[in-house]
């Protein structure tokens, strides 16, 4: 009996949970489209949309209720299967994350024990989707993009994991609330400086960001691995891409900034401050830069990156035994 | 896609004719090893409307408005060559006024073209920001040009023996201002773009023309020059009022892309200069040459008129049978030839290269296709 009230109390959980994460992710995506277009349009010079509401602030929704009436176009010779579920991939490890990210204190849907291992893990899967696109669509520049896109992420995935492992040293726990208690003292940007940069450059490439959205590259390889898709496929593309930027940024914000924690405000205000300053930081470096060209990057990575956080690593455990 | 198996180690990547940075509609069949060039070919002809034909077929004065839709960012100089090549061919001395207010417009017009380049160039590399700033600084030039020759883009301003429309003291102290605000605005540009290490990094030591090569191919304009040889049809077949005025010819060293970038940079600050002094000894007197008649009809005889582009030297050579139609108009345009080396040195470079080259040479297709 008491399991089974366990069991509809935590399932009721799960779902008043994922309603949330479902709402979350697509009020978070609307805003940070419209936030981008305000962004690189004030970068650039120019208003940025402003006809539909408030300074253009419901121009996402009409564009998403334009993709939504969208036909969806299937060419023909496009591996089917595996097309169709190219943008349900993409998008459902997305949400997973969701579960583990705390916004405060007691707003986290599971506080999982693994919870850093479980982002981590389940961003990966994106490269799967990316793949699974570009080579189901049968365009050979959704193909580059596909290569591009898995040749990129794994050479970025290796210094991010060793960087967020110098923080999990400190910590001594996979466990995302643990980290952020962690940071009573002090952020631990202020101790690990080195780790937050490697850490953002290897985020910007693994949400295929300029300077590195080289599996995009639009003027290089059209759309990239998602040229053939249309309508709302190409939109769950687009809104996992915004919302990896946005999990991305949490997770540094839970890493580096030390969470939720902040004064007078409450703790969920402070973490989405942090959250956006650094996905504004992440749009400024797109709207400031050209595109590195693919052997560069991948050299970049190899040869800088990989390095550079393997120092890191070693550096932070000499200090742990030391001090 | 790679269809043939594991035999066949090459592959077929259509390159345009409708892709977002062959700059129109060039098409470039890239035969592709992996990511890297094997070779290439380029397609042209997607945008060709026979102006050539068109000459024969219509009087002098008809064919003038074919000229701004020849190359469209620098429509004046076209104007400007094939005007040239007629007062030649009917013997008329342009006002010394005119030639001012020519030059003064024609560098004006070089100012918009380069400055159209450098956004589109960077939006090539991906960085879309800078496409916006020189857009808003071109537009300036463009409400000045539109005043006193009624349109922005496809000028149709000069005419045989001179200008139809005199500048006012409006045009010339917006000039003055514009030229003001152009110079304040080379730290942003340097600032965002020269000095980014990205940029560098993609720009440098990529898409070389040797000297050897450039002269093999015929390249000219700011391609040529980038590859140090300093050629400018400005300075060595000197025409119009440009003896008068004292500017420089800049010139690269290593003929690779950061070089070509450079120097147009560079040729904006030639043009400012030209323009100044234009500006400042403009002498007053008419603005069109007495005595052209409104039917042309030139005595038996062809001419050859070389005038320097935006993109390298356009020559208009006009045979005439004594009839009031030309016989034959043949126009010499830059990219044309600046397309067959470009194409030449994207053996063995990346994809991303080849997008990078394409845009250092500056080509508009149009004009290749005439």
């Amino acid at each position: 009996m008491d399991l089974l009230t366990h069991l509809g109390i935590e399932g009721v959980r799960m779902i008043v949970g994922l309603i949330a994460v479902i709402a979350l992710v697509s009020v978070n995506a609307l805003f940070l489209i419209w936030m981008e277009r305000k962004v690189s349009a004030h970068m650039q010079l120019r208003p940025g949309p402003m006809e539909v509401g408030w300074h253009g602030a419901i121009q996402t929704i009409a564009d998403a209720v334009k993709l939504m009436g969208k036909e969806l176009i299937t060419p023909e010779e496009v591996d089917r299967p595996i097309y169709y579920l190219a943008p349900i991939v993409v998008f459902l490890p997305v949400l997973l994350t969701f579960l583990v990210i705390p916004f405060s204190q007691t707003m986290i849907i599971k506080d999982m024990n693994v919870g850093i291992v479980l982002i981590l893990a389940f961003s990966t899967l994106t490269v799967l989707a990316i793949l699974m696109a570009g080579w189901a669509s049968n365009n050979k520049y959704s193909v580059f993009g596909a290569i591009r896109s898995v040749a990129q992420n794994i050479a970025y995935e290796i210094p991010l994991l060793v960087t967020v492992m110098s923080i999990i040293l400190m910590v001594g726990s996979f466990k995302l609330t643990d980290i952020v208690t962690a940071q009573g003292r002090y952020w631990f940007i202020l101790v690990q400086p080195l780790a937050f940069i490697l850490y953002i450059i290897c985020a910007t490439a693994e949400t295929n960001r300029t300077p590195f959205d080289l599996p995009e590259a639009e003027s290089e390889l059209v759309a990239g691995f998602h040229t053939e898709y249309s309508g709302m496929r190409f939109a769950l593309f687009f809104l996992a891409e915004y919302t990896n930027m946005f999990i991305v940024s949490a997770v540094a914000a839970v890493l580096f900034l030390g969470g939720w924690r902040g004064p007078i405000l409450p703790g969920v205000v402070w973490f989405l401050i942090k959250v956006y300053a650094l996905i504004f930081l992440i749009m400024w470096f797109r709207w400031t830069f050209p595109r590195v060209r693919f052997d560069q990057l991948v050299t970049f990575a190899w040869k800088i990156l990989i390095p550079l956080s393997f120092v890191n690593l070693l550096l932070t455990a000499l200090a742990l035994k030391i001090f | 896609m790679i269809t043939s198996g594991i035999e066949e180690k090459t592959f077929v990547l259509n390159l345009g004719p409708q892709h977002p940075s062959t700059h129109g509609v060039l098409r470039v069949l890239l035969e592709m090893d992996g990511e890297y060039i094997a070779s290439a070919e380029p397609v042209i002809g997607y945008g060709h409307r026979a102006h050539e034909h068109m000459a024969e077929n219509r009087n002098y004065h008809q064919f003038l408005p074919n000229m701004g839709r020849v190359d469209y960012l620098h429509a004046l100089a076209f104007n400007h060559g094939y005007c040239m090549a007629v007062e030649k061919l009917i013997g008329v001395t342009v006002p010394e006024r005119a030639e001012f207010i020519r030059v003064i417009t024609n560098e004006l017009n070089r100012i918009t073209s380069h400055l159209l380049w450098f956004g589109a160039y960077l939006m090539d590399l991906g960085a879309f920001t800078p496409f916006l700033y020189c857009f808003d600084d071109r537009e300036h030039i463009l409400d000045l040009l539109d005043r006193i020759t009624g349109s922005r883009l496809t000028y149709c301003f000069f005419r045989f023996g001179g200008v139809p429309k005199d500048i006012d003291d409006d045009f010339i102290s917006g000039v003055r201002t514009f030229i003001k605000r152009l110079r304040s605005r080379w730290v942003d540009y340097h600032n965002l773009v020269t000095k980014n290490v990205i940029f560098i990094h993609r720009a440098k030591g990529v898409g070389v023309f040797t000297k050897e090569q450039c002269q093999l191919y015929g390249i000219t304009g700011p391609s040529l020059r980038g590859s140090g040889i300093p050629y400018d049809i400005r300075k060595s077949e000197p025409y119009s009022a440009y003896p008068l005025f004292d500017f420089e010819i800049p010139i690269g060293d290593n003929g690779d892309i950061y070089d070509r970038y450079i120097v147009r940079l560079r040729e904006m600050e030639q043009s400012c200069r030209i323009i100044e002094q234009a500006l400042n000894k403009l002498p007053n007197g008419p603005i069109m040459a007495e005595k052209v008649p409104k039917r042309l009809k030139p005595a038996a005889g062809e001419v050859y008129q070389a005038v320097e582009t935006a993109r390298g030297e356009f020559g208009t050579y006009i045979v005439s049978n004594g009839d009031i139609k030309p016989y034959r108009i043949k126009l010499r345009v830059p990219s044309f030839s600046n397309l067959s080396l470009m194409v030449e040195s994207f053996k063995d470079n990346l994809v991303a290269d080849v997008v990078a080259i394409l845009g250092s040479i500056d080509v508009v297709i149009p004009e290749i296709d005439r």
